[in-house]
């Protein structure tokens, strides 16, 4: 059928790009004063006019943006090149839940002796621990954070009254309200797809998924904590008030625009998804920090978030590392990448005196960035694990189950398994567990 | 395998006379090695090393110490069966080799029934359009496998279906076909929409070369159209039945494409759904290669047990003709 026919053609090619391939890797001793040539595995939008600010400044150490497949799919393809041996580049776009699964891997060098030691004092402490992982080496320089806010359809709330909730109980109450108004409309959905924006969420109410104890992994998933978020939003799911359908789809977009889902937990990078995906609501929108769950605090969760690290298998380190320095702290750096890529940066300093107008989708809220400032730092540590593509694989399938049966009582056994999959799938790699 | 002849006579190649035979034999003797040294080469390389390998991996899994984060820290050593045992107690993959089979006994029944249908029915004499059927048949073949899901993805999903708003005008509620007791239906849809096409185009050629003198033949004993079919053509193109439906078990053992490609639009399927994403997610999602080689070993050698138990089964009742 179709896999046989077509199979061994595809094979014959595949087999003939890969004995290609394979002789791309190799990498020349550099000899100082010649001209450096760097690789950037990136996904950031416009990222090869960004580090155009860099290559005209440095005509030694020049960097070319290889455009990648954001997310799990890159770290995929650099992890299989790491194993290969060849065919990594030199520097990656590395979300801080994947490092722990890179360094483990082997794919990320120890940058500390070839960046300044005041590095540290730029980013918030819970950024910085997410690129040492609490231990003395230096795996990348964090570049963007990933706070999270709400976003909410200021005409919507005006039409039936509302106003943006300030607590977990409030955001309840709107969203039963707004339901009950429009049945058609839901304050937001809960996506079994995304196990970032969850995390994120028990992150607010201070859970931390892994712990490291000396040399031994600790998984905390099922935590009070994580339990209280989950049960919460089964609750909302159950009563119908919110949606439990996926993120990122087709239908989704439709929903945005059609002001269906009239509200979106999300991070600072929200505005350039919703510029995709609902444009025709383009100034419709506000930004107001997350509910809390106790009234008057101030915390938030992370999603997502990259940072730019330097692989084992570069044969420049050092160039590469000054690079990621610059693009990350440098003034110049860190203004293009606030203007030309949409990146909030990690950077404390450098990103007040490069954030100063709201992005082009949210021009009816002059103080954008002045709100997400104020929450910015606000997040917890989380400590992300060796096996955080199994968790959240995990997430996926659990959750899944859970949302479409619509019952409260699956979001908690949904946590369980997550717990018992991602506790056992380290046991069975052979790492020591508490 | 000869469909063709089964009329004609064919005059046997008589040895020419005897000086000239050890001449002719002894110059072609390493020529058929010297035709098939290429695709053996690269079969050997590309198919055969990668499958041997794989059986190694599946012997082997890694061991970490202490934290597992710098370099040094992960070493290969010898697991023995251990990763089949995994394999073959877990739940979820169990779970999903049921799911596959009953997949299978949905889609390869109507696949090639519909291809059988449309063949005889494009065979049959009074039929306008041959052309252009046959064509418009055959399209959805053409489209690869991720395009057509993503296609359905969207003619399924509620909010952006034209069906639905069709549907919605004139009053109707239409079931989702993503809800999780029609999902397995749903991505069957899929896989024979693009299949029907190919197996149809096997069918009818199988068909085409049935002599002409039987259909005068059954047309002098009184025989109906129908009749025809049911009794005459379909016994005679049985070979291809049974070729077709082995490359069909086959494809639906390895069902991937579709239901990865509607994962991120629906909670109803899972990672480990098919056999096959159990085998992709470990190797490249849980970064286990070692247990994915396990599962695939298992899934192969299934396969072949299925598919080799299935032609032995029907053999001597399709292939009776080839004897005379």
């Amino acid at each position: 059928m179709r896999r046989t026919l077509c199979g061994s053609l595809a094979t014959l090619t595949l087999s003939a790009l890969l004995l290609t391939a394979c002789s791309s890797g190799s990498a020349d001793a550099p000899k100082t004063g010649e001209k450096v040539q760097l690789n950037y595995w990136s996904w950031a939008p416009d990222m090869d006019k960004t580090v155009k600010v860099w290559n005209d400044t440095h005509p030694n150490i020049q960097v070319t943006v290889n455009k990648q497949d954001g997310g799990d799919p890159a770290v995929t393809k650099l992890l299989t090149a790491i194993k290969a041996k060849s065919g990594a580049p030199d520097l990656m776009q590395a979300e801080y839940q994947a490092i722990p699964t890179m360094v483990a891997a082997g794919a990320l060098a120890d940058i500390k002796g070839d960046v300044d030691p005041a590095l540290q004092s730029k980013f918030s402490p819970s950024v910085w621990n997410s690129v040492t992982l609490g231990t003395d080496a230096v795996y990348a320089v964090p570049q963007d954070s990933g706070p999270m806010v709400f976003y909410y359809r200021e005409d919507i709330f005006k039409k039936y009254g509302l106003t943006a909730p300030t607590t977990w109980d409030e955001y309840a109450t709107t969203a039963r309200k707004l339901h009950k108004a429009d049945p058609k409309a839901f304050l937001g959905t809960f996506s079994a797809t995304d196990p970032g924006w969850f995390a994120g969420l028990t992150q607010q109410n201070g859970a931390s998924w892994w712990g490291i104890d000396g040399d031994k992994w600790s998984v905390a998933i099922d935590s009070e904590q994580s339990r209280k978020v989950a049960s919460y939003w089964g609750g909302l799911v159950q009563e119908g008030v919110i949606d439990n359908t996926p993120m990122y789809t087709p239908s989704w977009n439709a929903a945005l625009n059609k002001g269906t889902q009239v509200g979106w937990l999300s991070a600072v990078w929200g505005p350039g998804v919703l510029a995709g995906s609902a444009q025709n609501t383009k100034g419709k929108w506000k930004v107001a920090p997350m509910p809390q769950w106790t009234a008057g605090a101030s915390s938030t969760g992370n999603w997502g978030g990259s940072s730019t690290a330097v692989t084992s298998q570069s044969q420049h380190k050092a160039a590469a590392a000054q690079f990621a320095a610059w693009i990350n702290t440098d003034p110049a750096g860190v203004k293009a990448l606030a203007a030309i890529s949409n990146v909030y940066p990690a950077d404390k300093a450098e990103s007040a005196a490069a954030l100063s107008s709201p992005p082009a989708f949210f021009t009816n809220q002059p103080d954008f960035y002045n709100v997400v400032a104020k929450v910015a730092d606000t997040a917890g540590t989380f400590t992300y694990g060796p096996n955080t593509n199994v968790a959240y694989s995990a997430y996926n399938d659990a959750f899944g189950a859970a949302a479409q049966s619509k019952s409260q009582a699956a979001f908690s056994t949904a946590l369980t398994k997550m717990q018992s999959v991602t506790l056992k799938n380290l046991q069975d790699s052979g790492f020591s567990t508490k | 395998m000869a469909i063709v002849d089964s009329g004609k006579t064919h005059t046997p190649v008589q040895p020419a006379a005897p000086a000239r035979a050890p001449r002719s034999r002894r110059r072609g003797k390493g020529t058929p090695y010297l035709f098939i040294a290429p695709a053996a080469v690269l079969f050997t390389l590309s198919i055969a090393v990668p499958i041997l390998y794989a059986v190694y991996l599946s012997l082997r899994t890694v061991k970490v110490s202490g934290l597992g984060l710098g370099p040094g820290a992960r070493t290969e050593v010898w697991a023995g069966l251990k990763n089949y045992g995994r394999t073959l107690t877990d739940h979820d993959f169990l779970i999903s080799v049921g799911r596959v089979v009953l997949y299978g006994a949905v889609v390869i029944p109507v696949m090639l029934g519909l291809a059988l249908l449309f063949a005889l029915l494009l065979d049959s004499p009074r039929i306008r359009a041959r052309g252009p059927s046959r064509v418009v048949i055959f399209l959805p073949f053409a489209v690869p496998a991720v395009v057509s899901s993503l296609l359905w993805g969207f003619l399924y999903l509620p909010a952006v279906s034209p069906f639905t708003f069709a549907a919605d005008q004139v009053g109707i509620a239409l079931p989702h076909p993503l809800d999780p007791d029609l999902v397995l239906f749903a991505i069957a849809n899929i896989a024979v929409w693009g299949g029907v096409g190919f197996n149809m185009i096997v069918l009818y050629t199988a068909l085409r070369t049935i002599p002409t003198e039987l259909r005068d033949a059954a047309e002098l004993d009184g025989c109906s159209e129908i009749q025809f079919a049911w009794r005459v053509k379909v016994p005679i193109i049985a070979p291809s039945l049974v070729l077709t439906s082995i490359f069909s078990l086959i494809a639906t053992l390895q069902v991937f494409a579709e239901p990865t490609v509607l994962r991120p639009l629906t909670n109803t399927i899972s990672t480990g759904w098919s056999p096959l994403m159990t085998i992709y997610r470990d190797a490249f999602t849980r970064d286990d290669v070692y247990s994915a080689a396990a599962t695939s070993v298992v899934l192969a050698v299934a396969t072949f047990v299925l598919s080799f138990g299935f032609l032995r089964l029907v053999q001597a009742k399709a292939f009776a003709q080839e004897s005379r």
